[in-house]
């Protein structure tokens, strides 16, 4: 078998293993609670059979490994137990079913890191390897400094100047992302606008970076003097001599950042009232829904692995040393 | 002692010629480089003075207590109430100079924390090279698979959000960055001749770490401090932002933009209002770009690259 | 366009360099004149300047250097004048530069054959079809093995030497007027660099191509060039034609160079074993073993010269003496008593009496000790030396290696070359050590340099009766200075023995290779090899 198919069939074993030990880490989130936590969610009032039926409903009178099985079992059928909202002390359950409240979340966030994803991806890389190549230009010094400057601002600072001036100022667009299922496309789009370009502005200073230090780095590579040496125009040696062994370094930068988009969302899906899975899980954290938290951070950290081993097998199978071996 | 004399036409070490650097005291080269430092670099270093003074001094400059409350909730901005009151009635100015001490330390202080568990851990790992080395690396894996904003609202969920579980929690998750950054640097010092030549000696591991590695590795790491610092000192205003970092009464430029943040929408009546919210924003902003400011021009200094003359 | 004879003309170069914060000069007016089809040898130690000087030759200065003033000519057009795009037309189409490192220079994601051919046909010289067929001529001229496909490969699929060589094919791809060589076979092992250098100069004489051949070994350049120049500290000293520069230098400084190999050493009777390495096999923890079944007797109070090229397993013995690499099987003794294979079983002791010397001087000093620092940490370590007495023996040792106690608190990056490798044998001095490893302690330093520090060596040996285990690939080197000999290749020892016995016939196969290869002072001396070699594989 060719060997690149064996690293990459060993690169997916180590991503799934580590998504493996990221959700043991998860699951085990629940044992560090506090005895009172059953307390806590049911309220002062609750009776101590309510709670003691509670604790048994969570499984937390089974031993660890069995329920971490059932928990395993459980997420893969679709069934991510229930929130803790919804229960009270007289016993009486109307907790809902966390998926039904994440799928919709999940959704709207999807839609928002997409939209975002395919302007601010093409924008950073054109941005980045025009600043590389003319290099310590007055450009080249221009964009460094912005987004130097950029990259410092907290998100909520970006996305709340973007308000004052496009929304409250400026009537242009709406400051409370209200969107639902129902809503039409365009008018989806027009609603997330100044989420989408609060987060663009965020990451394309990030990525624009490091794409410019990836391709200085491979510029300074001895073959592109020699293909100077031997007369080759600047173009080509771009094009031909660098471009193909950028590959790699620019998806790991890509797949690096796209994880700055998973973080920076859940900021500003708080700020414009984003009905995304980020505020969803910053609700749940400040009422300790634990269920739901531990969704919510399976599917993030699940995604995040996923975008690293993507760009991990890129970045093997352009390696012409593994490509074409002795 | 006699140098010796050079032999007549034949070779002699001691006189040979050498393009070498030319030896400068310790306190000229500050001044040269100074001297060679860009306005954004200056511009960084003076904000950066005015930060820590600020925080130093905070109780002697802020002219009311930070959990201080007035009768007057919303107040105007005027003389006695510098950038007005807030939705409880205390003076934004005083909690904004107090917010400087407390963000700033608690800041500093996880930064501490996390360069002193991930660079030792670094710097073992880096000279161990063995099983130690493949299970530290690997733990740290599975910690950085977690995106660290996420991985910290699950731990403050379950953990609670007080000031020293704040510390512990993003030290410990900013702590994995620091280990490969220093792994890495140590990395590249340990398979050099020198460090081998120090363990054919006999030198115990301390005294490998202490003065072999160590002082080679210090310029990135000095540079790693400021970045790492900044993207504490973002984190931890994003979770007071979000309500589950410093908690209230804690003054904290985080928390306060949360709690004025209604006051945008009135941009078009009373502009100062508006703006209330986006000061203590703005303060972290600059710093934070202050400090990447003079980081970039470190790193430019140190990592000597040749420029196109 | 000229009509006469000359291709290249120099005049008065001067070029600067910036580092350190200002300028310095590199060249300090340099003439050169080139006719066609001559090949000019450009020698000198390193920062000479020769380098520099070959890419000026192209009209091309490195990032951070500059042509300050001067003429540079190439058949009758002005380099300097030139705006950018028509100094790269000249480039990969009349004028060519074959670099040191082949395996840096080609890019990794394309095929040699591509690469080879770029430039010709970039330039319009010849159309795809037509320079393809010809590069695989190129390549059979150069003696590549299997020429009609090699040029298919990745270049990280072909060793080192074929890479050189695949560089030199794509020079002469667009049948340039000057190809610059620029220490080309350097890097390469003894036995290689013959086959490449035999290739290189059919070649070019083949195409009457003129060149300038940059090197620093004497040797090479006489079998190459058909005039020298000498260069040191950016300035001419001498300049002749080659078998006029050979039997008769004028400069003091030439003759220095010529007759650096003069070392003498009587030969001395054997006391008894410092050291035996019994049936030794070692690896790095694959399945391939690097070195198997080793066994080799050091006589105390000589040096004995191990020899060998790379992946002959030299550099692997001396990490198992010194307890680096414990070996799978066999055993070492010391003075008697078996030592312990690992580093961390041995006593203070133990480690004190064998000491090592590196090849870069630059690695093996930590760059933020002083040579206080660095002399004086085995002092303290081993003999418990401190304040007064450790200052004063440093002093002492100081004076041992010929230098003086003005260099007690330089850092090493204020010292040269020698200098550098000199406190690195202080260092192992210090430790008044009776076996001292040195591995490839000359290999990374000039000539002249070499010899000085192959003297004082020598000098310590005959005074403090130290015994060396003398690393090196050099023959030259090991002829000097050595008493016993033993030849390594691919991780076995070939033939140990005294040094008479070594090189004077029969020869073991591979010995014979080895000794053959190795360039001698004698401008016929390819020529010859390579009849020889012809008439015997015939």
């Amino acid at each position: 078998m060719h060997p690149i198919l064996t690293t990459i069939i060993q690169r997916l074993g180590l991503g799934f293993l580590t998504l493996f030990v990221v959700s043991i880490i998860i699951f085990s989130a629940i044992e560090f609670l506090p005895g009172d936590f059953g307390e806590a969610v049911l309220g002062q009032a609750a009776l101590p059979e309510t709670v003691e039926a509670f604790r048994r409903e969570l499984g937390l009178d089974k031993p660890p490994i069995e329920r971490y099985l059932s928990w395993v079992g459980n997420v893969l059928s679709g069934d991510l137990g229930n929130s803790f909202s919804g229960r009270n002390s007289s016993g009486v359950d109307r907790s809902r079913d966390v998926w039904t409240l994440i799928q919709p979340r999940l959704a709207n966030t999807l839609f928002l890191a997409s939209m975002t994803a395919l302007v601010a991806v093409p924008l950073a890389l054109a941005l980045g390897i025009t600043a590389a190549l003319y290099r310590n230009s007055l450009y080249d010094r221009i964009v460094n400094s912005t987004t130097l400057t950029t990259i410092s601002f907290p998100e909520f600072f970006v996305a709340y100047i973007l308000i004052l001036v496009f929304s409250t100022y400026f009537k242009v667009f709406p400051s409370l992302a209200n969107i639902s299922d129902s809503t039409p496309f365009l008018e989806k789009t027009y609603r997330s606008t100044l989420p989408a370009l609060a987060l663009t502005l965020v990451i394309v200073a990030h990525m624009m970076r490091m794409t410019r230090a990836a391709i200085i780095n491979l510029l300074a590579s001895p073959y592109v003097e020699m293909a100077q040496l031997k007369g080759v125009s600047k173009a080509k040696v771009i094009l031909h001599h660098v471009l193909p062994n950028a590959w790699a370094p620019i998806v790991n930068v890509i797949a690096f950042n796209l994880a700055y988009l998973v973080v920076g969302v859940v900021v500003v899906e708080v700020v414009f009232v984003y009905p995304g899975l980020g505020q969803l899980m910053v609700d749940a954290v400040s009422s300790r829904d634990i269920p739901v938290v531990q969704a919510c951070a399976l599917i993030f950290a699940g995604t995040y692995i996923l975008l690293n081993l993507f760009a991990d097998v890129i970045s093997i199978i352009t390696n012409p040393r593994l490509l074409h071996p002795r | 002692m006699n140098t010796p004399t050079t032999p007549k036409g034949g070779y002699s070490a001691a006189h040979e010629v050498t393009q070498v650097k030319t030896r400068r005291s310790f306190l000229e080269n500050i001044w040269r480089t100074l001297k060679t430092a860009p306005p954004t670099a200056w511009f960084g270093m003076i904000v950066i003075s005015v930060y820590l003074t600020v925080a130093l001094f905070a109780p002697l400059l802020a002219p009311h207590g930070q959990a201080q409350v007035f009768p007057m909730a919303y107040a105007p901005w005027s003389d006695e109430f510098r950038l007005g009151t807030d939705a409880l009635g205390r003076d934004v100015f005083s909690r904004l100079i107090y917010g400087a001490r407390n963000t700033i330390g608690i800041a500093v202080a996880t930064t501490l924390l996390a360069f002193l568990i991930g660079g030792s851990l670094g710097l073992i790992a880096a000279i161990s090279r063995n099983w130690l080395d493949q299970a530290l690396s690997r733990f740290v894996d599975v910690l950085m698979a977690i995106p660290s904003l996420i991985f910290a609202l699950m731990l403050l969920s379950i953990f609670g959000s007080s000031a020293t579980n704040l510390i512990f929690i993003i030290a410990v998750l900013d702590a994995t960055r620091v280990f490969r950054l220093t792994r890495a640097v140590a990395l590249n010092v340990v398979v050099m001749d020198y460090v081998e030549a120090a363990k054919l000696r006999g030198e115990g591991l301390m005294w490998i770490m202490r003065r072999e590695i160590l002082p080679n590795i210090m310029p990135p790491l000095v540079a790693e401090f400021g970045l790492r610092f900044c993207f504490v000192f973002l984190t931890i205003a994003a979770l007071s932002f979000l309500g589950v970092g410093i908690q209230p009464p804690t003054a904290d430029w985080g928390s306060m933009v949360r709690e004025n943040a209604g006051l945008i929408q009135f941009a078009e009546y009373d502009l100062t209002a508006a703006l209330t919210p986006m000061i203590p924003a703005a303060a972290i902003a600059l710093l934070t770009v202050a400090v990447n400011f003079v980081v970039d021009w470190f790193l430019h200094q140190t990592s000597g690259l040749r420029d196109e003359h | 366009m000229s009509t006469n004879n000359v291709l290249l003309t120099m005049r008065d170069v001067h070029i600067d360099g910036f580092s350190d914060d200002h300028w310095h000069h590199i060249i300090k007016g340099v003439d050169v004149t080139l006719k066609r089809g001559e090949i000019l040898g450009l020698i000198g130690e390193s920062g000479a300047g020769k380098s520099t000087l070959g890419l000026a030759a192209m009209g091309f200065a490195r990032p951070g250097c500059k042509i300050v003033s001067g003429t540079i000519e190439f058949d009758g057009i002005d380099l300097i004048k030139l705006n950018h795009s028509e100094l790269r037309s000249l480039h990969g189409s009349r004028i060519a530069y074959v670099a040191q490192s082949a395996a840096a220079s080609f890019n990794p994601a394309h095929r040699l054959i591509n690469q080879t051919i770029e430039s010709t046909v970039s330039h319009g010289i010849a159309d795809l079809e037509t320079a393809k067929q010809d590069a695989i001529e190129l390549y059979r001229d150069l003696q590549l093995p299997d020429p009609e496909h090699i040029g298919q490969r990745y270049p990280h699929q072909v060793s080192g030497g074929q890479l050189q060589r695949v560089m030199t094919a794509m020079a002469m791809s667009s049948r340039p007027d000057l190809i610059i060589f620029d220490e080309p076979t350097t890097a390469l092992d003894v036995t290689t660099q013959v086959e490449v250098l035999s290739a290189m100069r059919t070649i070019v004489e083949k195409y009457n191509t003129a060149a300038i051949y940059i090197t620093h070994d004497l040797a090479v350049v006489a079998q190459m060039a058909d005039a020298i120049k000498v260069l040191r500290y950016g300035e001419t000293v001498e300049d002749a034609p080659t078998r006029q520069m050979m039997s008769d230098p004028q400069e003091a400084y030439t003759q220095s160079l010529w007759a650096v190999r003069a070392i003498e050493k009587p030969p001395q009777p054997a006391i008894d074993t410092v050291l035996e390495i019994n049936q030794v096999h070692a690896s790095y923890g694959k399945s391939v073993k690097v070195l198997n079944n080793i066994s080799i007797k050091v006589p105390r109070g000589q040096t004995l010269a191990v020899v060998g090229e790379s992946g002959s397993g030299k550099s692997t013995a001396a990490r198992v003496i010194t307890g680096l690499l414990p070996p799978l099987e066999g055993e070492i003794r010391f003075n008697g008593d078996t030592l312990p294979a690992a580093l961390k079983n041995r006593s203070k002791q133990q480690l004190q009496s064998i000491q090592m010397i590196y090849q870069m001087a630059d690695t093996a000093m930590n760059p933020r000790h002083t040579v206080r620092d660095i002399i004086g940490r085995p002092l303290s370590f081993y003999l418990g030396l401190t304040g007064q007495a450790q200052d004063q023996r440093v002093m002492q040792l100081l004076q041992l290696i010929e230098l003086d106690e003005s260099f007690l608190d330089r850092y090493p990056d204020e010292l040269s070359g020698g200098q550098k490798q000199r406190i690195c044998i202080a260092r192992a001095l210090a430790a008044e050590p009776e076996l001292i490893i040195c591995d490839e302690v000359t290999s990374a330093l000039d000539q002249i340099v070499q010899e000085g520090i192959l003297k004082l060596l020598l000098r310590l040996q005959k005074e403090l009766g130290i015994t060396y285990i003398f690393i090196t690939h050099d023959i030259a080197t090991v002829r000097a200075i050595a008493d016993q000999v033993v030849v390594m290749f691919q991780g076995k020892v070939v033939e140990q023995g005294s040094k008479e016995d070594i090189f004077t016939a029969p020869y073991p196969e591979y010995t014979e290779l080895l000794l053959s290869s190795v360039p001698e002072m004698d401008a016929d001396w390819l020529t010859q090899l390579q009849a020889q070699r012809a008439t015997a594989g015939a």
